[in-house]
């Protein structure tokens, strides 16, 4: 039997009175879950937001909270984990063991639950069930002033199970952070996470996630940052992995020339189904924002983007960016993009656009006449294509470790 | 070296190459001339394999292997080199990691070891020097927001790197100023000796002052209307190939 809206909406019933946190705003998170559904699932209504994917693989799938077993550590072995402090969640709940705690600004959501201030439960229906289960999580703060260096942020899950984990990031004014975080697992379990992240004046915070999870498990990410004056949120997506994933961030530029970067790859293969979100709202003068998104699609697997850039009457001088580009690298491979901007401003700068092709014919005989073999000559293209997403990713040693996640996925492919 | 004998071929159905004759002996250099769209360049794709000429008879050896069945990194692994008319460009790969990818995949197939970056670079920088090349067209993405002369001699330098046995020049010297067309023949001349033989497509006696023919052939209509000693080019360039057709026709 699936556990779809109605067995998530039961756990919780059974689950009143021993959650921690705002049980007020839980009982509302519920109440709107129960009025929206999963969406596309048979409760679900359909929505804009999800004009391109549906739920329905996550309503018909059966979710056990019964406590998987699988290794953990050797999961983590296998992650391109850097010399930096760790925080890592196995199954949605803290490891200590595995984790390399930083040194302070740390705190946890099981024993300090806050739900932040940005998020819309009763919007959006994946934050409404995350609000209703969530158990732990992370909250990051950095102080005015202060840098923190790489902190990772890892999830290791498994089993037939679903976990919310909830985190925060908060950046004090001047502060500095680059927050690499890491999803993996096993088997075919659903993590919804929800991370709400502020920028303040003059911080930056550097985002750097890594989606490798198991090919046969369900990844939804909804992400809020608000940044404010002259802030600056970088953050790039790799997403490699899981069957169905939903990347979702909304960014608000509310301080004046705050700059904010959603970038993202995607490469997928067999019946992957891949949906990379934005809403970037610019609500302060002089502010910039830059999107580049890039989709690999091979066998019969559909990526999606979706990017809306809103700009306020007060935002003038807004510089908007948006550019979405897919190398189809099969016939049966699907791409759909839907940009959308909406202005109110009059002296404002935006700009989006997409393509799609395939791999180009003159360059692959051009590598081949060299001596390259067909298969190296298409990896060496598609990592082109990729490159300009990449480069956006300034550390170049997390850059090295994304490129070699992307050469880890094509050389376990047979393209 | 080579060998084509009624060789045909076709591009989107329509006939090119109508049953070409030519031979290159091991250690010599030949030079193609002809009218534009008598299928020099054709001939050109056909030898390094591009999918979309079709050939619809006669046959091509290799060293006495058939180069027709060869794959285009087979090919360029038994020592066939095409410098490309328009070289392509590359955006996003670089082009010491390019060439360094090429030789290795040929070295591979040699069963040679694989060269590391280091030794690479040495090797590369030096045959870079020598085409008076700067060295940041290394580190450059290949052919991207290159000039004419310097895609024609980036071609010129693969080939010193890829080191083939028959090297197919493309009208590698149009574009070029007088300097650069000195460097370019000073190049290919560099690898001439007894393994080495080459095809040069040319419109110009010019290049040919500097990269001395042993046998110069004129294509018109898909077939070698006439073969001759270095001399032929010299006459093609005071009375065209007007004559020369008509002659043969």
């Amino acid at each position: 039997m699936s556990t779809g809206a109605a067995g998530f909406l039961q756990r919780y019933e059974g689950m009143i009175g021993r959650l921690p946190g705002d049980s007020a705003l839980r009982a509302a998170a519920a109440a709107a879950f129960r009025d929206a559904g999963l969406p596309g699932g048979t409760q679900g209504r359909r929505t804009e937001a999800w004009k391109f994917t549906s739920l329905r693989p996550v309503a018909e799938a059966q979710f056990k909270p019964a406590a998987p077993r699988h290794e953990a550590e050797t999961v983590l072995a296998t992650l391109p984990l850097l010399d930096a402090p760790r925080v890592v969640f196995v199954d949605g709940t803290l490891r200590a063991g595995l984790s390399v705690m930083p040194a302070t600004g740390f705190a946890r959501f099981a024993e300090q639950p806050d739900f932040g201030t940005l998020t819309w439960p009763d919007r959006e229906p994946m934050v409404a069930l995350n609000t209703m289960l969530a158990t732990d999580g992370a909250a990051l703060q950095v102080p005015a002033g202060f840098d923190s260096g790489i902190v990772q942020l890892v999830s290791i899950a498994g089993g037939e199970a679903d976990y919310h984990p909830r985190h925060s990031v908060s950046l004090a004014p001047g502060a500095r952070l680059t927050l690499v975080e890491i999803s993996a697992g096993q088997s075919s379990y659903l993590l919804n996470t929800v991370v709400e992240i502020h920028v303040a004046d003059g911080a930056h915070l550097t985002h750097v996630r890594l989606q490798d999870e198991a090919l046969t498990a369900f990844h939804v990410s909804t992400t809020y940052a608000d940044v404010e004056a002259g802030g600056t949120y970088d953050s790039f997506t790799l997403n490699l992995g899981a069957r169905l994933s939903r990347t979702e961030i909304h960014a608000q530029l509310s301080g004046a020339g705050a700059i904010v970067h959603l970038n993202a790859a995607q490469i997928l293969a067999g019946s992957q189904h891949a949906d990379f979100t934005t809403v970037v709202g610019h609500t302060a003068p002089g502010c910039t924002s830059r999107q580049t998104v890039k989709n690999v699609l091979s066998g019969r697997s559909r990526g999606v983007f979706q990017g809306k850039i809103a700009v306020a009457r007060v935002a003038q001088k807004t510089d908007g960016y948006q550019m979405n580009q897919a190398l189809l690298l099969s016939p049966d491979a699907e791409v759909d993009s839907k940009p959308e901007l909406e202005i109110f401003a009059d002296d404002v700068k935006c700009s989006h656009g997409a393509t799609v092709g395939e791999l180009d014919a003159e360059q692959m005989f051009y590598l081949r006449s060299r001596g390259i073999p067909d298969a190296e000559a298409r990896a060496i293209l598609v990592r082109a294509f990729l490159a300009e997403a990449l480069d956006a990713v300034a550390d170049e040693t997390i850059r090295h470790r994304l490129e070699a996640a992307v050469q880890q996925w094509w050389e376990r492919q047979e393209i | 070296m080579l060998e084509i004998r009624q060789l045909t071929a076709s591009v989107g159905g329509k006939p090119i190459l109508q049953g070409i004759d030519l031979a290159v002996p091991d250690g010599e250099v030949h030079a193609l001339m002809g009218p534009n769209g008598s299928g020099k360049s054709t001939l050109a794709y056909v030898l390094s394999g591009r999918d979309d000429f079709e050939v619809t008879g006669g046959s091509v050896t290799f060293n006495g292997v058939d180069l027709l069945g060869m794959e285009p990194e087979q090919r360029a692994a038994a020592g066939v080199f095409l410098a490309f008319q328009a070289p392509i460009e590359l955006p996003g790969v670089n082009n010491a990691n390019f060439l360094r990818t090429a030789l290795n995949a040929v070295r591979r197939a040699h069963g040679e070891s694989e060269l590391d970056a280091v030794q690479f670079l040495k090797m590369a920088r030096a045959a870079a020097r020598q085409l008076a090349m700067p060295d940041d067209m290394l580190k450059r993405n290949v052919n991207v927001g290159f000039s004419g002369g310097e895609k024609k001699r980036n071609e010129v330098l693969q080939m010193a790197i890829l080191r083939p046995r028959l090297a197919i020049l493309d009208e590698t010297d149009s574009g070029l100023d007088i300097d650069a067309l000195k460097i370019v023949a000073d190049g290919v001349n560099a690898l001439r000796g007894p393994a080495f033989s080459a095809l040069v497509i040319t419109h110009h006696q010019r290049l040919l002052d500097h990269l001395v023919p042993n046998r110069v052939h004129v294509l018109a209509h898909g077939r070698i209307v006439r073969s001759g000693g270095p001399e032929l080019a010299k006459e093609l360039e005071k009375s065209g190939y007007a004559g020369l057709i008509a002659e043969a026709a």
